[in-house]
């Protein structure tokens, strides 16, 4: 596609059979007005939107379905109880996990990769042992291994990455040592976009015999994922990015190092028996679940995935892939534009800066447009210091998004820069 | 125009490109580093003060146009002013973009100040006019050549502070 000469398209189903202009039909809040002007939302990788099935479901779920799971024998907990379980099923399609009990229910990604550093990393990580983790992390998987080390006297090694956002595998290989304990890699970065070679990176670990922990948080909603081909050790996401509920996420883990793991948390639901002389866990997945979960957020995410499925995340990728694409070719084309994250391998994400305007300014005025963008530094400041910036713009596409949006994106930039030329 | 537009085309265009007294000051005998993390905006603000007086200032780092922007007004007003009155005045700028202090009824000392007056519509960026404010607060009360970071909350009065997400 010549973008430089490209006209703005009418709003039409797009080549690839997926009928957008139904979807947005789901999706109510699409509806929303901001300052006069059309919502163009494109601030889906920090949280995607409800579609109406879920939102349903979610209030089906709250009219009659509510009662505390696991552990009535009356009719209400053991609805909800085979609801919140059924979801196990579901989530384990999604990312072809082999097992139901490897799928761990979690409040997101930050507290399933929480999980893995207690359980795991407290366990086996001991002093003078390392870590590695990349320059692409997400705060949520640097801070918690953070943590293991300082309490352990462990070290952190960090991947670094190309000018283009992508990782440097040789580099990575050069890493490891006899104290390797384990890998943190995100799928893909929330920052740049860039998806980073999962398998290959596990393959390299698994043969120094470090387990690897992969943050799904911005893979699930965009890329079939299938755990047991990538042959990670674990694998964390959030309902909140798949077009589900916040406050609820997921944790997959290989059953041998769940079973070896500690617990996170203490507590109802998570044990077999309990006396003040010993208490014994339950068996994996409820070791990990102790205390009354977000059962309707489960639920809800049941429904996000349903939805998602019935949609395909094969058209659901292609359709966000042209996106992406248009949309580098549109504001990559634009004076005074630097785009950041320039990976051959990217999904969903389009970060860059403006000459001469800081990103919160240009986040402040696209707002004024009705075109809601992240701007900062995403959580991800290593990625940042990368690249030498205090902060990016960043829109983030959903399959629900269309060409016309990303025009109407590139308009608001330019009045961004007009306000900024005086 | 919204509250934005017009903010940004009375104060930014000018003082966004033309910050006053912008630059590390020369023989400060304070100084004080105003970091809002969830911005990224970085700044130092320089002071020389003779006689409980503000005899010179400047401010410098990295910053978004209304921290800027705001920055270079607030150079300009407080210079000869005394210490108490810049710290008075650093109050009600804070209280107006808080929207606490309506500069249309109540009295104040702002002056040309008041154009920031529709920052308090866009409530994620009220932080970013505040901090060369409270830098300011924290480099009158400090040890020359020493930074507050640490030691205090960048920006108090706005609430709850806000982290950075997603
Ligand atoms: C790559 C990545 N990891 C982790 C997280 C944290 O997810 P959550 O806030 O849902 O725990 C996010 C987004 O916030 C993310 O984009």
């Amino acid at each position: 596609m010549n973008s430089r000469s490209a006209a703005p398209r009418e709003p039409r189903a797009d080549d690839l059979g997926l009928d957008v202009e139904r979807i947005r039909e789901d999706f109510p809040i699409l509806r929303t007005r901001v300052n006069g002007k059309p919502l163009v939302f494109l601030d889906n990788a920090a949280s995607s939107q409800m579609p109406q099935a879920v939102i349903a479901r979610y209030v089906r779920y709250r009219t009659s379905e509510h009662a505390n799971i696991h552990r009535g024998v009356h009719h209400l907990s053991e609805v909800a109880t085979r609801e919140y379980e059924a979801v196990r099923a579901k989530v384990r399609a999604w990312i072809n996990a082999g097992e139901e009990r490897e799928i761990i229910y979690t409040s997101g990604t930050t507290d399933s990769i929480n999980l893995v550093a207690h359980g795991y990393g407290r366990k086996f990580i001991g002093a003078g042992d390392e870590i590695i983790l990349t320059v692409l992390e997400h705060h949520s998987n640097i801070v918690p291994w953070q943590m293991v080390a300082e309490e352990k006297g462990a070290h952190i090694r960090v991947v670094p990455c190309n000018d283009a956002g992508e990782l440097d595998i040789e580099t990575y290989r050069s890493l490891f040592t006899e104290r390797t304990r384990l890998v943190g890699v995100t799928h893909v970065s929330n920052a740049l976009g860039t998806v980073n070679p999962i398998a290959d990176m596990v393959a390299i670990a698994h043969a120094h015999g470090a387990p690897v922990l992969v943050d799904g948080a911005q893979a699930a909603p965009h890329l079939p994922v299938d755990v047991q081909a990538l042959d990670c050790d674990f694998y964390a996401f959030s309902s909140h990015k798949l077009c589900g509920p916040t406050g609820a996420g997921i944790l997959y883990g290989k059953a041998r190092h769940l079973e070896a793991m500690q617990p996170f948390k203490g507590g109802g639901d998570m044990i077999r028996s309990v006396s003040f002389e010993k208490t014994t866990y339950a068996p994996i997945p409820h070791k990990f679940e102790a205390g009354t979960p977000p059962i309707a957020e489960v639920i809800g995410l049941g429904a996000a995935l349903d939805y998602l499925s019935a949609i395909g995340i094969g058209s659901i990728g292609a359709h966000e892939d042209e996106l992406l694409r248009y949309a580098t070719d549109r504001v990559g084309a634009m004076a005074g534009v630097r785009l950041i994250g320039t990976a051959r391998q990217k999904a969903a994400v389009l970060s860059f800066e403006l000459d001469g305007i800081h990103p919160h300014d240009v986040g402040t005025l696209l707002n004024e447009e009705g075109v809601a963008v992240r701007t900062g530094h995403h959580c991800a400041q290593p990625v940042m210091q990368r690249f030498g910036v205090p902060a990016t713009v960043r829109a983030s596409f959903a399959f629900y998004n269309t060409l016309p949006e990303i025009d109407a994106l590139v308009a608001a930039i330019r009045k961004v820069q007009k306000v900024f030329a005086g | 125009m919204s509250a934005a537009n017009q903010l940004y085309q009375d104060v930014i265009l000018d003082h966004n490109r033309k910050p006053r007294n912008f630059g590390k000051l020369a023989a400060a005998s304070h100084q004080a580093e105003g970091l809002n993390p969830l911005c990224g905006d970085h700044i130092w603000v320089y002071l020389r003060l003779k006689d409980a007086q503000v005899d010179a200032i400047g401010f410098d780092g990295q910053s978004c146009a209304i921290c800027k922007a705001s920055a270079s007004m607030m150079t300009h007003a407080v210079k000869g002013k005394s210490v108490t009155a810049a710290e008075e005045l650093a109050q009600e700028f804070r209280d107006m973009a808080l929207g606490r202090l309506d500069p249309e009824s109540a009295e104040h000392h702002l002056g040309r100040l008041k154009v920031f007056a529709g920052v308090r519509d866009l409530p994620t960026r009220v932080k970013c006019a505040i901090l060369p404010w409270h830098t300011l607060h924290a480099a009158l009360n400090a040890v020359a050549q020493a930074s507050t970071e640490g030691e205090d909350d960048p920006v108090p009065g706005s609430g709850v502070e806000q982290p950075g997400h997603a």
